[in-house]
């Protein structure tokens, strides 16, 4: 466990332990999330990279309980929210907001914005219109967007950032603590995703939040993340701080990732990727490491013994016998 | 380039009635592509990437209006009739989609559709065209071949579907590949195994290729010329190495400049380009870049800047305030 090794953590804002997340499909079983323990601290942003289906969003769903888990536990400023239903778990909820990848299928599509901003309000109690009104303007005008021309109209008549920043203003309006973005840019293009995640940095430090974001860019992850959690087909691969990640990965898979970014450079050739192939089944997950079957040192050892996180370099932890960087 | 080149866009342009009013998806772009070349085509979402791809394949929507000229291997393609274009289409020409499942047949197998691409347009005996199914499948890097003929589309992973597209369409040896945004559904690893693939293949078959992105990284280290389009037009153009050493047009080095850097330090706020690109449906007077421009002044806003070269006449901008021009306000 990462208590041992992370001792001045004594107070983070989010703490899973031991996360079990499965799917039941037919007969078989998914594991989509299998034991994974981590930590947001707060005011920082954790950045969640992996490849698709491994389980980022699995873990997401599973902070908030919209997903159940089969084992473990998810502490939120101290308060176990897996322990709780109904009322309480409703108003821990309040002070975590999610945010989707598909910001226009996210939003519906016959209500105004200026409902669709409220709504939370509403559904937590606030009865008052004309404060609700005010708190809607406000949220609005800090994403970038102006009350009085949006609050009307309906989402078909807005592009994919301009739906995001909506779908920011929604998460942001009950001031939550703490928000999950669930890829909130993948669906964007280049240069307006630029502008979302600069949103999302000011939003950060005007609102005082704490970010877990989740992507399948290393780059994007890397510009907005003070830590990044690395996953593989459900399991945890590697943790810490992003610049020492990127400049020293210790898991294979880290690295591969890392090479895999197009380098808009055409000096850089690109690498001729090295591990090829896909990520197995999570229905039958390979035994021992799960990345054994794609990893270019793997050995004998890799599958027999599930390799467990454990510290590299100061508050870089890494699941894997053979990591890149010798355990210091 | 001294003999012609294998295909020529000349003053090609898309107009689209909509309820809106005439769209303009492409404007007046010219384009040439050697045999055994790779051009890449950037730019954001709605510039008309697609449209200039479709346009080349004479595959437009019914309501559409091409103006301009598609020469390839020496032929106008307008000038083909409808049986003609499909054969080529299918032999010489090919494409691979976005989305593997426009060029997939849901109900038929792998094998099915691989075989009948082979049989119909090089007139392979059945089992030559198994035997070569397999070879196809195995040198786009899909394991157990011989057990995914009998495998239909929606049983493989995005990336192993993209892989069987691209089987298909370089299974009768295309002189030109259009690759439209052929990694844009797939994760970064899958997508660089593609890109890998694609330039393997390419080299192998010299085979000419446009790489169509909205993502300057790809096309970086992989093409030999880069179109970069914004608006329906061709705003700038130049050989890769050229265009990355020594942007000239604004448009181009804010989109570089929008992509988050490696070595940037986390939290550095990245240079977003303000606003959105213009409504297609209303014509704007001058530069249609100007509203997001930090350079623009006077004459952009009056009129459109012409493409051209001026020190060097293979690298091409439109733009009346070149960057690192000698007199530039932005020197
Ligand atoms: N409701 C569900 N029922 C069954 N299996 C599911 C369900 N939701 C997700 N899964 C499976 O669980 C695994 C993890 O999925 P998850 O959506 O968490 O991955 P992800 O990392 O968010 O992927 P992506 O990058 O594609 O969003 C996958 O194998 C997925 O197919
Ligand atoms: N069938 C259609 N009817 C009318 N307008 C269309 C049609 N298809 C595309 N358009 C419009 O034509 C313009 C160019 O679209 P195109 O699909 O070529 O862009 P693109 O550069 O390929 O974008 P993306 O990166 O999103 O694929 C856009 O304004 C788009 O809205
Ligand atoms: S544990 Fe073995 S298989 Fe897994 S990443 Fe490390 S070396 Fe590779
Ligand atoms: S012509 Fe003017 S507005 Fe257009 S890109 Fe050049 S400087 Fe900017
Ligand atoms: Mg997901
Ligand atoms: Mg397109």
């Amino acid at each position: 466990m990462m208590e041992n090794t992370q001792t001045h953590w004594c107070d983070p804002l989010l703490k899973v332990e031991n996360l079990v997340v499965e799917y039941a499909v037919g007969r078989n079983t998914v594991h989509a999330v299998s034991d994974v323990s981590l930590q947001v601290a707060r005011g920082e942003t954790l950045g969640l990279v992996g490849e698709s289906g491994c389980g980022k969003s699995t873990l997401g769903r599973a902070v908030l309980q919209l997903r159940r888990a089969v084992s473990g536990r998810v502490l939120f400023d101290g308060q176990d929210l897996t322990a709780m239903q109904g009322d309480t778990l409703r108003q821990m909820r309040r002070r975590v907001q999610l945010i989707f990848q598909d910001p226009i299928a996210s939003l519906n599509p016959r209500r105004r914005i200026g409902d669709i901003v409220a709504e939370p309000l509403v559904i937590s109690g606030v009865k008052d219109p004309e404060q609700r009104t005010r708190l809607v303007r406000d949220v609005l005008g800090a994403v970038g967007l102006d009350p009085d021309l949006v609050m009307g109209r309906l989402p078909h008549e807005f592009s994919g950032g301009q739906c995001q920043r909506i779908c920011i203003a929604r998460a942001l309006v009950l001031n939550p603590d703490f928000i999950i973005c669930d890829e909130p840019v993948s669906a964007l293009d280049v240069s307006i995703r630029a502008q979302i995640l600069n949103l999302l940095e000011e939003m950060k430090a005007r609102y005082g939040l704490t970010l877990l974001f989740i992507a399948h860019d290393l780059a994007v992850v890397k510009a907005v993340s003070d830590r990044v959690a690395v996953m593989y087909l459900g399991r945890l691969c590697e943790v810490g701080p992003s610049e020492q990640v990127f400049a020293t990965p210790a898991h294979p898979y880290t690295a591969l990732l890392i090479e895999a970014i197009p380098v808009p450079d055409p000096d850089v050739r690109p690498a001729e990727s090295v591990a090829v192939g896909e990520p197995p089944s999570p229905i039958a997950p390979p035994s021992g490491c799960r990345f054994r079957t794609r990893c270019p040192r793997a050995d004998a050892r890799c599958k027999e013994e599930v390799p467990e996180l454990r510290a590299v370099a100061p508050e870089q932890f890494v699941a894997c016998h053979h990591p890149l960087i010798a355990p210091g | 380039m001294t003999e012609p080149a294998l295909l020529s866009v000349e003053g090609v342009a898309v107009d689209l009635p909509t309820p809106r009013g005439n769209l303009r998806a492409v404007d007046r772009v010219d384009l040439q592509v050697g045999a055994g070349r790779t051009l890449g085509v950037v730019g954001e979402s709605g510039c008309g990437k697609t449209m200039l791809s479709r346009a080349i394949l004479q595959l437009l929507p019914k309501k559409a209006k091409l103006s301009g000229r598609v020469m390839f291997d020496g032929r106008d393609l307008a000038s083909l009739d409808p049986e003609s274009l499909r054969k080529l289409r299918g032999r010489s020409l090919a494409v691979v989609f976005q989305d593997p499942m426009t060029s997939l047949n849901p109900v038929l197998t792998i094998g099915t559709q691989l075989i009948e691409t082979l049989q119909e347009h090089l007139e392979l005996d059945s089992h030559a065209a198994r035997q070569r199914s397999t070879e196809l499948l195995a040198a786009v890097g899909i394991p157990a071949p011989e057990q995914r003929l009998t495998q239909y589309p929606h049983q493989l992973s995005g990336g192993m579907r993209q892989r069987v597209a691209i089987a298909i369409a370089l299974s009768c040896e295309p002189k030109l590949l259009i690759a439209d945004e052929p990694t844009t559904a797939l994760d970064v690893t899958i997508q660089a195994q593609i890109l890998d693939l694609l330039a393997r293949e390419q080299r192998r078959r010299h085979m000419a290729m446009i790489l169509i992105t909205h993502d300057l990284g790809v096309v970086a280290g992989r093409t030999d010329e880069v179109a970069v389009m914004y608006a329906g037009r061709v705003v700038e153009r130049a050989p890769t190495p050229a265009l990355f050493k020594k942007m000239r047009m604004p448009y181009t080095e804010a989109l570089l400049a929008a992509i988050p850097k490696l070595d940037a330090a986390p939290h550095t706020p990245l240079p977003a380009i303000s606003g959105r690109p213009p409504d297609p449906t209303r014509s704007l007077k001058g530069c249609s870049f100007s509203p997001r421009c930090r350079y623009a002044a006077g004459s952009c806003y009056q009129e459109k800047p012409a493409l051209a070269g001026s020190d060097a006449p293979d690298h091409q901008y439109a733009c009346f305030h070149p960057i690192g021009a000698a007199a530039g306000i932005h020197a």
